[in-house]
């Protein structure tokens, strides 16, 4: 009787000790489901979902704070692996933070019209903007990510957002024309 | 020495409709009025333009040129001088336009000096860049760079040479003609390539249905002796010609996924690419020209022609008679075969690297077939003739269901398009067109996710920025804050004997004792002087009595 006590008594102890080093050697830094949240993000960083950027939106997510459907530049796409990852629920995109584009935006600084103010590019999050002040201003368009975020700042409105010309190499095929579903016999 | 075939799983056989363009010999296609360059004629890097508007051009100049490893340049395919560099209507399955060089032929059809080398005091990466820098590209179909395929291929080491000669597709006759009229160079071409590769063996593959060039090429091979090269006769099935179909069925091994030949130690070379070769070694000529074969049941006299790059098609369709008038209203117009090809929009698009035919039907082929289809019933064609040993089935349902990521774990990207489970399939569903759509929608999204990627990098290193700016900034202020605080000390320190109040007051009597000295000018006054001030003292005494 007390050996077996002891023995798993000992046995237990020593068990702890593993799993005490183990926690300690082993810790995981940050919280690794943010990182995969984040990465299913468009890294737009507009802000549409309320929240300053991608990944503050993914820690939103994390911690429950926030539901998976406030992201407009990801759309439907993204609201699907949200939900594949997090195993919940599927939503529609939520309206009330912007509709989904399906072709992305570009922004074109209108370079007659710029001031060369340089609040555009405080304002881009992916310093996609180049200038300096009271020169002209341009955009350099495979960093931009289309968040409209330059928009609001400027003071002559010389920015637009137009959708991204479809080129030979970024040129999809279309599928065909499925046939109707079939009716389900009950 | 004789080989023995190890064939390849799946496959065809397929109603060959060679002998249309056949019956006369190959012609060479008159000049036309002017030729259109796209700048990308090769799968990798775009091209930039060399020449500018207006500039005259010879044959055989370079006119357009990239600096990639995986590219081609471009040359000029005959004299005259350049009318624009503009967006134009180019052969792709989109039916997108594309920046071209636009050429006006003068006629005279001059050549610029052509350098010819020294062959043998070539090294192998010296004949390679030759061969890059002649433009030639794999004239199968592929134009993948033929100089980033041999550079590839002589890191890895060849031990078979394969000269492609199998031409499977219905229609398609260039190679065959070509087999037909110019053997000699294909065999000097296969001599120059073992010179730069000394592999163990060299195997040139032919299908059996094409008698005439067969006999050609064992002339040619008997008249020049190559050491341990073979003629193969493979039998006709479709799609033999195929590059890792052709390596099993005669070495029997299997090109692993997502790898090529050239990483298995077996090079594979079309016959045509073998000519290019050849011309740009002997007569240091760049690829300005192809054999392109005219044929279908729309066009009046089918035949092979060798044309040069860039000539518009329907100048190559009055060559070939015109169009079938009885049949106007429903011409199909393929580039390819009507098995992998894709439609064109138009006749007014040219002729490029990649145009090995030119199909001209009065019906849709494959790769047209319009949008409705029935429904699969699972009868399991596809699979049997499957030559990449996929699963149609499984792919197509994934495809529908835009479940990409199981299409990738069923190794889409290991279809080679050929087109049988199509041909094959009773309900006749596109599956091809499926997959190239699917393949289409994968590139994008991993297209978005590295620009996604990106982004964010982009925007933590601005975050970064920022808070390392504010964070200098800050240190500079306390910096400054700290020597002044200190400055102000070291003064009070040495000032204090002196009451400040008293000190201040000295140094306003000092200041106002420097100001208070009299103007110079109103001493030694001459009489007049006098007086005009006394006019004027007087003008202003009355002026201000008057104001009140």
């Amino acid at each position: 009787m007390l050996v077996a006590i002891l023995t798993i008594g000992l046995m237990a102890g020593v068990f702890g000790l593993i799993l005490g080093y183990a926690a300690i050697r082993f810790k995981v830094e940050g919280n690794p489901i943010v990182d995969q949240i984040d990465a299913l993000l468009p890294q737009t960083q507009c802000g549409q979902c309320t929240y300053p950027g991608c990944r503050p939106y993914a820690e939103a997510i994390a911690k429950g704070e926030a539901p998976i459907n406030q992201c407009p530049p990801g759309g439907q796409s993204t609201i699907v692996l949200l939900a594949g990852l997090l195993e919940v629920e599927m939503l529609e995109l939520n309206a009330e933070h912007g509709e989904h584009n399906v072709i992305p935006l570009l922004a074109i600084i209108d370079e007659q019209i710029c001031i060369g103010c340089t609040l555009c590019i405080q304002a881009c999050p992916v310093d996609a903007i180049l200038g300096s002040a009271k020169h002209m201003h341009t955009v350099i368009a495979e960093e931009c990510t289309g968040c409209e975020l330059c928009l609001p700042p400027c003071p002559v409105d010389c920015i637009d957002l137009v959708p991204v010309k479809q080129t030979i190499d970024d040129w999809k095929w279309t599928a065909p024309n499925a046939p109707p579903e079939p009716m389900h016999e009950h | 020495m004789s080989i023995k075939l190890k064939g390849f799983y799946g496959g065809m056989q397929l109603e060959g409709h060679k002998t249309e363009s056949l019956t006369r010999p190959l012609q060479q296609a008159s000049l036309p009025d002017f030729l259109i360059l796209p700048l990308k004629q090769h799968i990798g890097e775009a091209n930039r333009s060399l020449v500018e508007r207006g500039e005259h051009v010879l044959r055989g100049q370079l006119i357009a040129d990239s600096s990639s490893s995986i590219s081609a340049p471009i040359h000029a395919p005959s004299s005259g001088i350049v009318r624009n560099i503009e967006i134009r209507p180019v052969p792709h399955p989109s039916g997108h336009s594309d920046t071209c060089i636009v050429i006006d032929l003068d006629g005279k059809d001059e050549s610029i000096q052509q350098q010819v080398v020294n062959l043998d005091s070539l090294t192998a990466s010296e004949s390679i860049e030759l061969i890059r820098r002649a433009g030639v590209v794999g004239l199968g179909g592929a134009v993948f760079p033929t100089s980033a395929k041999l550079l590839r291929a002589s890191e890895n080491g060849i031990d078979t040479l394969i000269i492609n000669g199998a031409e499977c597709e219905p229609y398609i006759t260039c190679d065959d003609i070509l087999m037909r009229t110019y053997s000699d160079e294909i065999i000097r071409g296969t001599g120059y390539l073992q010179r730069i590769f000394n592999p163990v063996c060299t195997l040139i593959a032919i299908e059996d249905d094409k008698p005439e060039a067969i006999e050609a090429i064992r002339q040619a091979l008997e008249s020049q002796a190559l050491t341990q090269t073979e003629l193969v006769i493979i039998p006709t099935i479709y799609p033999s010609g195929g590059e890792k179909q052709l390596v099993k069925n005669l070495t029997g091994k299997e090109v692993p996924q997502g790898q090529f030949a050239f990483d298995i130690g077996l090079l594979c070379l079309n016959i045509a690419t073998c000519v290019a070769i050849t011309r740009a070694f002997e007569q240091g000529e760049s690829l300005i020209s192809r054999i392109v074969t005219v044929s279908g049941n729309g066009i009046a006299q089918p035949g092979n022609w060798e044309t040069r790059l860039g000539t518009p098609v329907d100048h190559l369709i009055r060559l070939a008679g015109g169009y079938r008038v009885d049949q106007h209203d429903s011409q199909h117009l393929v580039m390819g075969g009507p098995m992998m090809g894709f439609s064109l929009s138009s006749d007014c698009v040219p002729i490029v690297k990649a145009s090995n035919n030119i199909l001209v039907m009065q019906q849709p082929t494959i790769p047209m077939t319009p949008g409705y289809h029935d429904e699969c019933i699972r009868c399991g064609n596809c699979a049997e003739v499957c030559p990449a040993q996929l699963l149609p089935q499984q792919l197509y349902w994934q495809a529908r269901a835009k479940d990409y990521h199981r299409s990738e774990e069923y190794k889409l990207f290991e279809c080679i398009e050929c087109g049988c489970c199509s041909a094959v399939c009773p309900s006749q569903i596109p599956l091809v067109q499926y997959y190239r759509a699917a393949k289409s929608e994968i590139r994008a999204s991993k297209q978005a996710l590295f620009k996604s990627d990106q982004s964010r990098v982009r925007f933590e290193f601005r975050e970064k920025r920022l808070l390392l700016k504010k964070q200098t900034d800050e240190e500079r202020r306390r910096l400054k804050r700290e020597a002044l605080q200190k400055n102000r000390l070291q003064n009070k320190a040495a000032d204090s004997t002196v009451d400040p109040v008293q000190a201040a007051l000295a140094r306003v009597r000092a200041k106002k004792q420097a100001r208070s000295s009299n103007p110079k000018n109103t001493t030694e006054l001459s009489t007049v002087q006098q007086q005009q001030i006394e006019e004027a003292d007087e003008r202003r005494r009355v002026a201000r009595l008057e104001r009140r």
